[in-house]
């Protein structure tokens, strides 16, 4: 009965606070989460092809997940997938993955039809120590400078492929709560060079191909310059 | 049998009732017309009677993740509340225009209130700030009530809800320098994102730069 109870005000006082995750041992595996955003009863943003098709957010960053997931496992990456069918994920049970996976690159998959390029997004929190227990819908903050580092790793990947890319930093709940380097990625319709607008479409395949090439290529950069027992900032 | 000068009262009579049935009804026709003429001309708002001043509008522009300084003459209320009202609804306005840089249905009517209150220096200001700046003493809390139907109607996507909250908080600031945080409700209630993604539930500091920043180009 008194363990009943002590289990009872444990899971009423664990889902405030995260426990920071402790190194993992040297040599061990470097893992990449992927979140592909919404799904389920979240549809998320409506993505409109220049012919008039249509597509779901919530599809779109399922199947951009799949294919960096196969781009990442062909180089040897071990990765960690919020959701790999229709299902609805709230933003607490995404951060909760990508903490138990202990991993050293958190990427929140979005699509959307305004701007161009690509997207990426930090958490807005001020950095903060690092400490044991850290309240959830902070936690990200003790990760803000690697998370930092992380999108100009990306930022760099995808500008050398050619893409257009805007960085900025903003509030996201389930990034806000991650104990991981994290960045929200946001694909936004194709700007060609030297074009000031949207030009393509954001469903196009190339296109997504080559999205996920940059990104999986700035993944790679990223492993090399971070050591795998060096999760905790 | 019916003397003779009773049926001739009885046809003036008669005669009479007609001609004043005939002319009430021009009458009442006439009445109608100039009730439809009144309701032509009358205001269909308010006279402003605000002086006019110089207000800045920090534009928000989605091709280049940016927010553009626009100094613009309105008729501000001396108040503050007012005062910001007006200046958010006119930074809606600009939005809800054709070929608007930053294109959000709603213009002015999103904006169901303003609400300014002495900030608190409380935990709920940390939530957006990790810990970091603390609004100084004297600075206030703007609480900005959206219409539901601003938020449902907005476009879903992370740049383009950050963008519109970055441009409200940097409005504000810029206008009303006392106000250093920005709550947001959405029909009275707290709501979790603007569209699926920008965090309502958290107090945004105006003076946080978490606006985006240009990143290499190809």
């Amino acid at each position: 009965m008194r363990w009943s109870r002590l289990g009872a005000v444990l899971a009423a006082v664990i889902p405030a606070v995260a426990l920071a995750q402790s190194p993992p041992a040297p040599g061990s595996r470097f893992v990449v989460v992927l979140d592909a955003a919404h799904g389920g009863d979240d549809a998320g943003a409506k993505l409109l092809g220049p012919d008039g098709s249509a597509e779901l957010e919530k599809d779109y960053t399922l199947a951009l997940s799949v294919r960096l997931r196969s781009l990442l496992a062909a180089r040897g990456i071990s990765v960690v997938t919020t959701r790999e069918s229709d299902v609805t994920l709230d933003a607490q049970r995404r951060a909760e993955i990508a903490n138990h996976a202990g991993a050293q690159a958190c990427l929140s998959l979005h699509a959307a039809m305004s701007g161009s390029g690509v997207h990426l997004f930090i958490s807005s929190l001020s950095p903060a120590q690092h400490a044991t227990f850290v309240p959830w819908k902070t936690a990200q903050a003790a990760w803000t400078p690697r998370s930092i580092a992380l999108a100009g790793m990306l930022n760099s990947a995808l500008a050398h492929s050619g893409l257009k890319v805007t960085i900025g930093r903003t509030a996201l709940t389930m990034i806000d709560s991650m104990t991981c380097p994290a960045v929200a990625v946001e694909v936004a319709p194709e700007q060609a060079a030297g074009s000031s607008g949207p030009s393509g479409g954001i469903g196009d395949s190339a296109y997504q191909a080559q999205v996920a090439e940059a990104i999986a290529a700035g993944l790679l950069e990223w492993r090399a310059t971070t050591p795998a027992e060096g999760q905790n900032p | 049998m019916i003397p003779r000068y009773q049926t001739v009262l009885f046809v003036i009579l008669l005669a009479a009732s007609m001609v004043m049935g005939a002319v009430l009804w021009q009458l009442r026709d006439r009445a109608h017309q100039r009730l439809l003429a009144g309701e032509d001309s009358a205001p269909t708002r308010a006279p402003e009677v605000a002086p006019v001043e110089q207000a800045t509008l920090m534009v928000a522009n989605d091709a280049d993740d940016s927010l553009e300084t626009r100094i613009l003459s309105l008729p501000l209320p001396a108040g503050p509340t007012g005062r910001a009202r007006a200046v958010l609804g006119r930074l809606l306005d600009l939005y809800a225009a054709a070929g608007a840089a930053h294109p959000v249905p709603g213009g002015a009517q999103a904006i169901a209130d303003v609400f300014l209150l002495p900030a608190k220096h409380s935990s709920d200001a940390q939530s957006s700030a990790g810990g970091g700046s603390r609004p100084a003493s004297g600075e206030g809390l703007a609480v900005v009530n959206l219409t539901g139907a601003f938020a449902s109607s907005h476009p879903s996507g992370i740049e383009t809800e950050a963008l519109t909250i970055l441009s409200i908080c940097a409005t504000l600031r810029a206008n009303l320098p006392q106000v250093s945080e920005v709550r947001f409700l959405v029909d009275g209630q707290p709501r979790a994102t603007l569209a699926g993604h920008a965090d309502l539930t958290r107090t945004y500091l105006t003076s946080e730069p978490t606006g985006p920043a240009g990143g290499d180009q190809p």
